[in-house]
């Protein structure tokens, strides 16, 4: 790790305004992915502003009748958390198919989506890569991409973004908080992270010295009918190599509403609209689910050896979405839920 | 706030300037430690290095392994993926603090019945992990077991045993719950 300096906030006045006074400084929640690039030489930060001392770990109803998580909530208290676990069971069952019990004790909710992307030639600082270094090139077009985008990519970057959580969120259309030297204000879930155009060096739209200070979950939980639904190499401690949140708000067999959102396909979690409204007052039959399916993947480019991602999206959307109208969730992840 | 010393290797006339160092205030199972340790020192460095608490182990240093597995106010962690400074007012707890020769923890004595390791460099963090979990009070089935387990890799294979002695222990507490 390059040196750096390191200070402690207590309020989030103080951290944004230290985090403006040094040239090159950076936030440190749970530390878990930047400390891994810290050590990878990939970030070089040099002051950190440490955030673990910030009043933000609550998670308190909001007066629309949400629910407002905390910041700096870790990963495992979220998902554990009595009202997440009641009327957000997608958001825990996203959270819970990430990392290891030992990560999701140290991530924080803001680390989750500033984390970057898992893309090796980001990580091998002995490759060209235009996220890492502007300009510099590419090195998974044409190289190994097997975990990479096949929705959304450009010609300088087709990395993906890693999280589980995010697509929880994406799918439940959460409102993210921010607090600047410029003011508070918020996001939509949606409009924060951004697709890599020319710019892949940018995950995310928060302007220089933002913080993250909260996430703002709405009303509707889709509580009875969802699946978050996660393919990967192994079954625990692995990323997707695709995942679908699917939440579906029946009426009888009709689909009154529909969200689906997709993780390991892109460059941020990518949710589809029109897709959700081919769904929508639809009856819940495999059919309707095809179809759906068939528009999300309508616009899949392969990078090569990424190639089955799109057939493996198309046929995990189908279940998704199934698993969501039985209202049964993904069969390996039921034991997550238990209780003592 | 600890300042980083403005002598550079290129001022020092090539010669690397020791390390800019200040003052961190760790409880380390039970017992207070000051470290003049530099921003950058890990949790499980500062551990290993400057309290010379070597049952943590490094594997990975990158979050993936669960060799430097420790407890922080009775929560799991990665100790390599934290630093030192951002733990001065918790409660650390390490293998050295949860049994030792003359008494053993139940797990430790459950690892040993099992035969739960052969060459025991991920045994300190499976260890930690275990009881994390034994604190969580989460998992009571094997299948849970094996999925709050899944952050500690053992590269000689004894899963199955570890599996079997952390079952022991789990089923032992809910005996003795109820």
């Amino acid at each position: 790790m390059n040196p750096f300096t390191y200070s402690s906030a207590t309020a989030v006045e103080d951290a944004v305004r230290d985090n403006a006074s040094h040239e090159g400084a950076a936030y440190i929640g749970g530390g878990t992915n930047l400390l891994d690039l810290m050590k990878e030489n990939v970030a070089r930060p040099t002051h950190l502003v440490g955030l673990n001392k910030l009043p933000l770990t609550s998670i308190e109803p909001t007066p629309e009748g949400g629910l407002r998580l905390g910041a700096l909530a870790t990963n495992a208290d979220t998902a554990w958390n009595e009202e997440v676990k009641r009327r957000y069971p997608l958001l825990n069952q996203a959270i819970l198919a990430g990392a290891s019990p030992q990560l999701r004790n140290m991530a924080t909710n803001g680390g989750n989506l500033l984390q970057r992307t898992r893309c090796y030639y980001f990580y091998d600082t002995a490759t060209p890569c235009n996220k890492r270094e502007p300009g510099s090139g590419c090195g998974a077009i044409g190289g190994f991409n097997r975990i990479h985008a096949i929705l959304g990519a450009s010609e300088q970057c087709i990395a993906t973004h890693p999280s589980d959580m995010c697509i929880a969120l994406a799918a439940l259309a959460a409102t993210v908080r921010v607090s600047g030297p410029r003011g508070e204000r918020t996001i939509p879930f949606e409009d924060f992270h951004r697709l890599p155009g020319t710019t892949p060096e940018r995950d995310n739209n928060l302007e220089p010295g933002e913080l993250i200070t909260g996430l703002d979950l709405p009303a509707k939980g889709f509580e009875k009918n969802f699946s978050y639904l996660k393919l990967r190499d192994r079954n625990s401690y692995a990323f997707a190599l695709v995942s679908v949140a699917a939440a579906l708000e029946l009426d009888g067999d009709t689909i009154k509403d529909a969200r689906l959102a997709l993780g390991g396909v892109a460059h941020k979690p990518w949710r589809d609209q029109e897709a959700e409204n081919l769904l929508k007052g639809q009856p819940a039959t495999p059919e309707t689910f095809a179809r759906a399916a068939a528009k999300v993947v309508e616009s899949a480019v392969g990078q090569g050896s990424n190639n089955f991602k799109i057939e493996l999206a198309r046929r995990a959307i189908v279940r998704a979405l199934k698993q969501a109208a039985e209202g049964s969730q993904h069969a390996s992840d039921v034991f997550l839920n238990s209780n003592p | 706030m600890i300042q980083q010393s403005s002598t550079s290797a290129a001022a020092a006339g090539g010669v690397a300037a020791p390390p800019p160092t200040g003052t961190v205030r760790l409880t380390i199972n039970g017992q207070q430690h000051t470290l003049q340790i530099a921003p950058w020192t890990t949790l499980l460095d500062a551990l290993r290095e400057y309290v010379h608490l070597t049952g943590t182990k490094k594997g990975c240093d990158h979050g993936q392994c669960g060799a430097c597995t420790v407890l922080v106010n009775g929560k799991r962690i990665n100790s390599c993926l934290s630093l030192a400074v951002m733990h001065e007012d918790h409660d650390i707890t390490t293998i050295e603090g949860l049994g030792s020769q003359e008494n053993l923890h139940p797990l430790q004595q459950a690892f040993i019945d099992h035969d739960a390791f052969q060459c025991g460099y991920c045994t300190p963090g499976q260890i930690c992990s275990a009881q994390g979990l034994l604190n969580e009070g989460r998992a009571h089935t094997e299948e849970e077991i094996k999925e709050h387990m899944s952050g500690n890799l053992c590269r000689c294979g004894a899963y199955a045993g570890i599996l079997n002695a952390v079952k022991e222990v789990v089923d032992s507490q809910l005996r003795m719950k109820n």
